[in-house]
């Protein structure tokens, strides 16, 4: 997939991964994986980016007399969401234009007429 | 590699960034590392599920602006020691000296990392108004032998409108050739700001890139 355009997709899955329930970075790399795989060093920075733009907060917790990192989604990042699955009724939209198949032949009167007045001229 | 080895490695190849950020990305790799182990992973194969530490680098440092490195570098070297009043003195007797001499420096790399960026981008404004002229060039070309033609000049008519019509078709694979010209150059150029990074960033074990 382009990158840039895969870049925007996985912010939003991030968000979604944390959309219900405080999530920590294993887990939404696990809970990801059947839909999209996601590595490390690919959700690090996006976690970055998504805490600075407050689209998510972060707090520490222990865990096994560990600290882990849970992350917290803001109203910023359900806006984010929501505003995503708006854009990507567009995105349907262009993907239909896209894969459409060859117009069926009914749908193509005006292709027809002109082919039959280019004709008619050749006659005359 | 294990655990402690891996977060040491991390450490040592983002030394340069503000020390805030490198603490955050071992205490993300540590967890990640632990939460696989939890995963019933030893931990050796925890650290490998990681993948390559160049690439994990590669991205972090990809996200930390250049200015913010600089500065980070700046402020470390002067904070590595105090000064001792006689420096201070010889600084602030010394400074109709010094002060203009770094100042200009400091222009000049300024400069010198605009007049690099634009460079870039002239090559490819270039590489089109070529395109543009050879393609225009064609137009009159086309245009000119018709009318040499029709005043009765066929053989130089002829040898005009081939030309022309030469040019025409020569602009189409050459706007294409200019797409990846184009394209190349802002690669390079985002090679080259990753390796102006790089310079800041990191030591690097003896014989490594």
């Amino acid at each position: 997939m382009e990158n840039q355009m895969k870049r925007g997709l996985l912010d939003v899955c991030v968000l979604a991964a944390i959309k219900d329930e405080d999530s920590y970075g294993y887990r939404i790399i696990k809970d990801m994986s059947p839909y999209v795989e996601i590595s490390e060093s690919t959700l690090y920075p996006i976690l970055r980016r998504l805490e600075s733009g407050q689209l998510l907060s972060v707090r520490s917790e222990e865990f096994n007399g560990r600290l882990r990192k849970y992350y917290h989604i803001t109203p910023e990042g359900l806006k984010r969401i929501e505003s995503f699955k708006e854009e990507w009724k567009e995105i349907m939209m262009i993907y239909e234009f896209v894969t459409r198949k060859k117009p069926a032949k009914d749908e193509t009167g005006a292709e027809a007429d002109t082919e039959q007045a280019e004709e008619g001229k050749k006659d005359e | 590699m294990n655990k402690a080895e891996f977060l040491t490695d991390l450490r040592t190849r983002l030394e340069g960034l503000p020390e805030e950020e490198i603490k955050k990305s071992v205490d993300f790799y540590g967890e990640m590392i632990a939460d696989r182990m939890d995963d019933g992973l030893s931990e050796e194969e925890a650290v490998a599920a990681l993948g390559d530490i160049k690439d994990i680098t590669g991205r972090i440092l990809a996200d930390v602006p250049l200015g913010k490195i600089v500065k980070e570098k700046v402020k470390k070297v002067q904070s590595r020691r105090g000064l001792k009043p006689w420096e201070i003195v010889l600084l602030v007797l010394g400074s109709p000296v010094w002060l203009p001499v770094t100042l200009s420096l400091a222009i000049v790399a300024v400069l010198l990392f605009l007049v690099f960026y634009l460079v870039f981008w002239i090559i490819i404004l270039v590489f089109y108004l070529v395109d543009l002229c050879i393609a225009l060039g064609g137009v009159a070309g086309i245009v000119y032998g018709i009318a040499l033609m029709v005043k009765g000049m066929a053989a130089q008519g002829l040898m005009i409108l081939g030309g022309g019509i030469f040019c025409g078709g020569l602009s189409i694979p050459f706007f294409f050739f200019c797409n990846i010209v184009a394209k190349g150059m802002i690669n390079l150029s985002r090679m080259i700001t990753r390796g102006i990074k790089s310079l800041f960033v990191g030591r690097r074990k003896k014989g490594e890139q």
